[in-house]
This record gives C-alpha cells, sequence and structure tokens, in this order.
C-alpha cells in the first residue's frame, strides 16, 4: 500500500509491539526471511509451520482481533489497531483471517453486540482460537434475499426450542462445532417480528448436512436439515422475536468480510512467492496487442481504486465501531470487478481457456476461477439486494411499497 | 467515507470553498458567464485571489501562500461541483506548475507572484492542432527569440495576459515565456461544446519570446507538468460526478409517476446506486492522485493516469445517466444536466481521454 498514511508515535510504537511479539512467536527463521526479503528462507520456515497451533497462540494473544473486548480475547482496541494487526499480518505473510473466517468475522461481532455475559464467556475465546469454528445457517431455498421471510421453525418447549426446517449455502458446516441459525419462534406476526437467532451445536442429534455440489463441480457450500433438533434456551441470542435485528449486525459484518476478498488476497493468504499483480500479469499472453493491453490496464486501475475504497472506508470506520450500508460499496464492486476480471482473462487466453490437456492446473484453476466468480454477486446479498440498501439508505431513496407490510408471515405467498 | 487524510484545515478549507462558490457559482451566474466571451467575472476572481486560491500552491517566497496539490485538490473538487467560470485551471494549475516546474529561480520570482495575486492570468499553450497530448509533438519552432506556429486548445487562451508556450529548436521542446499583446501573436477563441471552460487557437509569427529555464529542457518539465494538472484535473471531474448524483437523487424523490416518487423504482434507484459506487470510487482515485502529486513524485506519473482513466469514465458515465434520470426536463436547455454532460465530456479528452490513460498505465507498469 503505497498510500499509507504516516503513522503517529502512539501508532508507531503499537505497530513494533505487534512485530516484536510477531519475532517471537513465528516459528524459527520466519521473521528473519520476511525482514531480509529471503523467499527460500521462508518456504523452510513455512514447512516447519502448525496452522491450528497458530491459531491458537494468536488466538490467546489479542491480535486475532484487537477490536475485541480484552475480557474475551481482544486488545479493546480502536479500529486502527486492527488495520495495524492486519497490515503487519500481512506483512508477515500471514492469513488475515484464518479457518474461523465467519467465527472471527461474524459470529463474534454478533455476539459481543447481542450476547449475554455468559455466552460472550462461553464462546468468544474459543472463537479466536479457532478451537470451536462456526457456520452461518441463515438462507433457505424459499428464502433467499428476502431472508426475513426464514421458514425454519422453532417450537419453544419445556426450557427448548425444537427446531424443523431446511437451511441452504452453507459453508464450512461439517467442520464447524456451532451455527448461527435464524429461525422463526412466531408465524403469526409480520415477517420481521417473528424470527429469533440461536447459538446451535452443529453436533446436535437430528442435523443433517448434505454436500451441496456448485457449478464449479465442488462443494464448498451445504444444505442443513433440522428435523426436531433441541436447542437448549439459553441458546437464544437477544430477545425471542428480536433475531431480525440480531441477524442484520451479522450481516453488516458479512458485507465488510466479503468486501475485502479477492482472488489477489487469497493468492496472498496461501503464501505465492511471487506477488499477486505480477502472477495476473504472467498469466496473460499476448500483451503487445491493445486491446489486451487495456484490459490489463483496467484491471490496475480498477484494483487499486477498491483497495483505496476500502482503506478510506477503514479510516472513516475507525471513529465508528459497528460498520453501517456503505460496507455494500465495496462489496458490490467487489463482485462486479471479480466476475469481469475473471471473464477477461478467459477470453485473453483464447481457446486454451476453454479446452486444455488433462492435469493442466493452470487452465483448471483459471476455469475454476471464472466459474467461481459467478457467485461473488450472490453470496452475502446479490448486487441487486445491495443496490438498493446504498439506494435508501445511503441517498435516501423511497422504498418500493412492500406488499407483504403487516400481514402474519404465515399468509405471506412464498416459494 | 468521505475522510482520506485530510486535516482540520483542509476540512475547512472545503467549507469555505462550499459557501463561497453556492454564493458566487449559482447556475445564474455560470449561465451569465458561459455567455461572455471572457467566460469569467473579474470582481469574483479578484475575490479568490485575496481568499488566496490564485496562489494556494505556490510557494511563499514567490508571493504565494505555500499550501501544495492536496488543497488544489480539495478546490478543484469543489468548483468542478458547480462548474465555476474562471481561469483557474489555466492559471493556477497549468501555467503556475509549468512555471514551476521549469523556470529559473529568477523567473518564478518575477512571474509568479503575479499569478498568486490575480492579477496574471497565465496561459499554457502546449497543443497544437493535431490534437496530440504527447509533450515532444510540437511543431512551433522557435529561433533567435522567436517563435512560429500554430498552438491550439488553450485554455484560456483568448483572455490570458501571459503565455507560456512549447516550442521545439535544434535542442529539442522548450518552453517560452511569452505576451499575448507582442507582434505577430492572433489568438482567435473556438467554440466549446463546455461553453463554461473557453478555448482558443494562437498563431505565432516571428514572434518574441523568452526561453523559460533551460533550452531542451522542456519535454520533462511539461510532462510533470501535465501529470500534476491531470490529478487536479480528476478532482475536478469528481466534483462534477458528485454534483450529477446529488441532482438525480434529489429528482428521483421529488418526481412523481405512478403515483409514487420514480427513485421507488429500482430501475432508477440502482442507477443511482451504482453512480453513488462510481463516485466513491473515483473520489479514491483522485485523492490518491491529489496525494501522490503532493508526495511522492515516483508515484506521480501512474498515480495521474490511473486517476484520468478512472475518473473521465465516472464523470462522463454520471453526467450521462443525469440527463437519463431526469428524463424530458433533463434534455432542456433550461436544466443544467447538459452543462455537466458538456463538462465530462470536454474533461474526459483533455489532457487525454481514458482508453489512453490506461495504455500509459500499461507501460509505466512496464507490461
Amino acid at each position: 500500500m503505497r498510500w499509507t498514511i504516516e503513522d503517529t508515535p502512539e501508532r508507531a510504537a503499537f505497530r513494533e509491539q505487534v512485530r516484536g511479539w510477531l519475532r517471537e512467536n513465528l516459528p524459527a527463521g520466519w521473521a528473519d526471511a520476511i525482514e531480509s526479503g529471503d523467499a527460500d528462507k521462508l518456504d523452510q520456515a513455512r514447512k516447519s509451520w502448525d496452522f491450528f497451533g497458530w491459531s491458537r497462540t494468536i488466538g490467546m494473544s489479542g491480535y486475532g482481533a484487537p477490536l475485541w473486548p480484552k475480557e474475551y480475547g481482544g486488545l479493546s482496541g480502536e479500529p486502527w489497531m486492527q488495520n495495524i494487526t492486519r497490515e503487519e499480518l500481512a506483512r508477515y505473510r500471514l492469513p488475515t483471517v484464518g479457518l474461523n473466517i465467519l467465527g472471527v468475522g461474524l459470529a463474534g461481532p454478533t455476539l459481543i453486540a447481542h450476547g449475554n455475559e455468559e455466552q460472550k464467556k462461553r464462546y468468544l475465546q474459543k472463537i479466536l482460537t479457532s478451537e470451536e469454528v462456526w457456520c452461518q445457517l441463515f438462507s433457505e431455498p424459499g428464502s433467499g434475499s428476502d431472508l426475513a421471510s426464514a421458514g425454519a421453525r422453532a417450537t419453544r418447549s419445556n426450557g427448548e426450542y425444537i427446531i424443523n426446517g431446511q437451511k441452504v449455502w452453507t459453508s464450512i458446516a461439517q467442520m464447524s462445532h456451532f451455527g448461527m441459525l435464524l429461525a422463526r419462534t412466531d408465524p403469526d406476526v409480520p415477517k420481521h417480528d417473528g424470527l429469533s437467532y440461536f447459538i446451535v451445536d452443529m453436533k446436535s442429534p437430528g442435523v443433517d448436512i448434505r454436500p451441496l455440489k456448485q457449478i464449479t463441480g465442488s462443494s464448498e457450500f451445504n444444505e442443513v436439515y433440522f428435523n426436531d433438533v433441541r436447542i437448549p434456551a439459553e441458546n437464544l441470542v437477544g430477545v425471542e422475536g428480536d433475531g431480525w435485528r440480531v441477524a442484520r449486525t451479522t450481516l453488516m459484518n458479512e458485507r465488510v468480510a466479503l468486501s475485502g476478498l479477492s482472488l489477489d488476497s487469497a493468492a496472498f493468504a496461501g503464501g505465492t512467492r511471487k506477488d499477486p499483480w505480477a502472477l495476473f500479469v504472467d498469466s496473460i499472453p499476448n500483451r503487445e496487442d491493445g486491446r489486451v493491453r487495456q484490459f490489463i490496464a483496467k484491471s490496475y486501475v480498477e484494483k487499486e481504486v477498491k483497495e483505496i475504497t476500502q482503506f478510506r472506508a477503514n479510516m472513516a470506520r475507525m471513529s465508528g465501531a459497528q460498520p453501517g450500508p456503505e460496507g455494500g460499496v465495496t462489496k458490490v464492486y467487489n463482485a462486479e470487478f471479480n466476475k469481469w476480471r475473471s471473464n477477461g482473462i478467459m477470453n485473453a487466453n483464447g481457446p486454451a481457456a476453454v479446452a486444455w490437456d488433462h492435469g493442466d492446473s493452470d487452465s483448471e484453476n483459471r476455469a475454476h476461477a471464472f466459474l467461481r466468480a459467478r457467485a461473488n454477486s450472490i453470496e452475502g446479498g446479490t448486487s441487486e439486494i445491495l443496490r438498493t440498501q446504498m439506494g435508501e439508505r445511503i441517498l435516501g431513496l423511497p422504498r418500493e411499497p412492500e406488499v407483504d407490510k403487516g400481514i402474519p408471515w404465515k399468509e405471506i405467498k412464498r416459494s | 467515507m468521505s475522510t482520506f487524510g485530510f486535516t482540520e484545515e483542509q476540512n475547512e478549507l472545503r467549507s469555505t470553498a462550499a459557501r463561497f462558490l453556492e454564493e458566487k457559482s449559482s447556475s445564474a451566474d455560470v449561465r451569465r458567464l458561459m455567455e461572455t466571451s471572457e467566460g469569467f467575472d473579474e470582481a469574483t476572481w479578484k475575490q479568490i485571489a485575496d481568499l488566496g486560491w490564485t496562489g494556494m500552491a505556490i510557494p511563499e517566497e514567490y508571493g504565494g501562500v505555500g499550501f501544495g496539490f492536496v488543497e488544489l485538490t480539495v478546490l478543484m473538487e469543489e468548483m468542478g461541483k458547480k462548474l465555476f467560470c474562471a481561469p483557474y485551471f489555466s492559471s493556477v494549475i497549468l501555467a503556475t506548475n509549468a512555471i514551476l516546474n521549469a523556470g529559473t529561480e529568477d523567473q518564478k520570482k518575477e512571474l509568479l507572484p503575479g499569478i498568486a495575486d490575480g492579477t496574471t492570468r497565465a496561459a499554457l499553450a502546449f497543443v497544437e492542432p493535431s490534437g496530440k497530448w504527447e509533450v515532444d509533438s510540437a511543431e512551433v519552432t522557435a529561433n533567435g527569440g522567436k517563435i512560429s506556429g500554430t498552438k491550439s486548445y488553450v485554455v484560456d487562451g483568448a483572455t490570458a495576459n501571459l503565455l507560456i508556450v512549447s516550442a521545439k529548436s535544434g535542442n529539442g521542446i522548450s518552453l517560452y515565456v511569452v505576451d499575448p499583446d507582442a507582434e505577430g501573436v492572433t489568438r482567435t477563441a473556438l467554440q466549446t461544446l463546455d461553453m463554461t471552460r473557453k478555448q482558443a487557437k494562437i498563431e505565432f509569427n516571428n514572434t518574441p519570446a523568452k526561453l523559460l529555464g533551460e533550452e531542451g529542457a522542456g519535454t520533462a518539465a511539461l510532462q510533470k507538468t501535465l501529470e500534476q494538472a491531470a490529478c487536479l484535473l480528476s478532482a475536478e471531474m469528481v466534483g462534477g460526478a458528485q454534483a450529477c448524483l446529488d441532482a438525480s437523487t434529489t429528482y428521483a424523490k421529488e418526481r412523481y409517476q405512478f403515483g409514487r416518487p420514480i427513485g421507488s423504482f429500482q430501475a432508477i434507484k440502482h442507477k443511482c446506486a451504482n453512480m453513488l459506487m462510481e463516485v466513491e470510487m473515483a473520489r479514491s482515485a483522485a485523492y490518491y492522485a491529489g496525494w501522490a502529486a503532493a508526495e511522492d513524485p515516483e508515484e506521480l506519473s501512474l498515480a495521474a493516469s490511473l486517476a484520468k482513466a478512472y475518473c473521465s469514465d465516472a464523470f462522463f458515465h454520471a453526467a450521462a445517466e443525469n440527463i437519463q434520470i431526469h428524463g424530458g426536463i433533463g434534455f432542456t436547455w433550461e436544466h443544467d444536466a447538459h452543462l455537466y454532460f458538456r463538462r465530462a465530456k470536454s474533461d474526459e479528452i483533455y489532457l487525454g481521454d481514458a482508453t489512453y490513460h490506461r495504455e500509459l498505465v500499461a507501460q509505466k507498469l512496464g507490461v
């Protein structure tokens, strides 16, 4: 980032503190390799790296979530501390978000905002150490963009809730210990008023996880079926009927988490030795062709303005704790950019983009990225829904007339 | 989302500028001035000189205020919002930086105080009828202290009282200081698509010209000047694009069809959301460019092309959508939408359009 702003003495001291901690806690030779720019040495150090051990170490240090309160494993820090920590993690070629991306990015902030003391004590620290991995149980086959119409039922009975229904598009469900579940406790009131938010133990009897094969041919997501799954009442987050408000905290944080993802950061987290931009340029043939040059240059321009905008948004967010609707701006832009660029890479490669020798992993990865990018403008809020939100919440444009307004959920027409 | 490393003083400058322009550059003011041949108001020009705007980035030893490109970025963005009619881009941005980049110490002391106090309105004559933006494409010749040939597309060239002209001699491209009233100068105003910014063709016939700085050093100095100007023109485009977004949003809330505001229809709402997204991205590009111009000489060239490429497309798109969202009224002369549309096309093309600058980006990245 060439447009970083010079640290104040306070910030410089914190940066030095993060570096000092990293030097002490990384495998032998790692920090030296980064600081001296020795790629071979870094590869060597990486071989002895225990990813799960590292997740626990950083999770116990406070640097895993500088914004979280100290008593729950954070630093009770200011937003700039999170920025500096992430910059330093990236500098030392470490993942800025680990395996428990949904736990740290979504569940944690939601519990901090809406959970009770017991819940915060019980869950937050283990989220940070990745000892307990989380998934998100929001979307349903009949409730995509209109998430507030979700129909999975939660029926109260003897100090428990009994869950029945189906969720879909759940990432990492198999390896998750807990899920954030949005379910309907009252079908007789309008849709937003009858939802509640639960913590569900994914190993509970009656939870049935089935991988969902997607257009790439692989299965990142699952369908999750609930058949009389029992959840103790203490796992209710917030109060019954207030689940939509709680879920919105999760959704706002999801947009922020997704707007930072790109092909580049994926390559970066994987610790590739070449910088992602150089890898991208190398993957494009015929670089003397004027049309190809326009594509490459436009990719650069769009990537840069996106990153600078994220940087500006981070700076603006430094004063407020919860992200607002402006996260949608970078989320939509990022989604459309990824789709546009992955498509352009295909065209630049001509026939080799659509037919290749078996086992040619470059071509396979290119095709996978092209297909995978289609989800970017669907997952975490479609670009259309987010544009509507930008229009209404940032620009203040009037809402569309709602035909389901004030009508009990059970009387609404649903797919 | 609009705080990107601005100091409190810079934010204060922005609000002062916004208030001043609100008062002095209303739609009626712009329409009155665009119909005149001078294209600006002498009294208002005097006032912005008194406010320090004309000497904003001129060092104090040359009579200026001694601020820099970030302050100019702020002012250009605010002026762009209101289509402020004044020879600011020509004199304070283009000509001033040419003098700062090329002039000797003595020449800076001689020429810059006049620009800073507003009495000099300088113009930079670097393009020719060929329309090429490359700085070494000059065909105007310099020989024995005289220049001959034709410059064109000179912003505020007909009204300037000082000209900085690029010309070639046996030693390459150099910049020259020319008195527009000197012998052999013929200035002809051009008809401009954007009536709020005047341009002229200037013919020189054995016109006396004083070398600015060293002979043959004009290419580098001019190159840097145009890169700095591209950064600031990008800021102006952000202001223009923001004004289009504001106008569209306001209209979409007020205009009723089918019994409801048109802004409640997704077709319109999403157009506005796309404009918002592009305006924010353009703002990032322009602020980055302004920062690079101020702080990082090595980054300037790439940042300038990046910003010019992005902001050109964003402003044009915003100005075009603004007409569409306004429908029939947006197509009338009476509505300001066309003034922004004209400015957008003119700014997009000036100093090279997006395609041109993307090719430069590719070159600068070593692709």
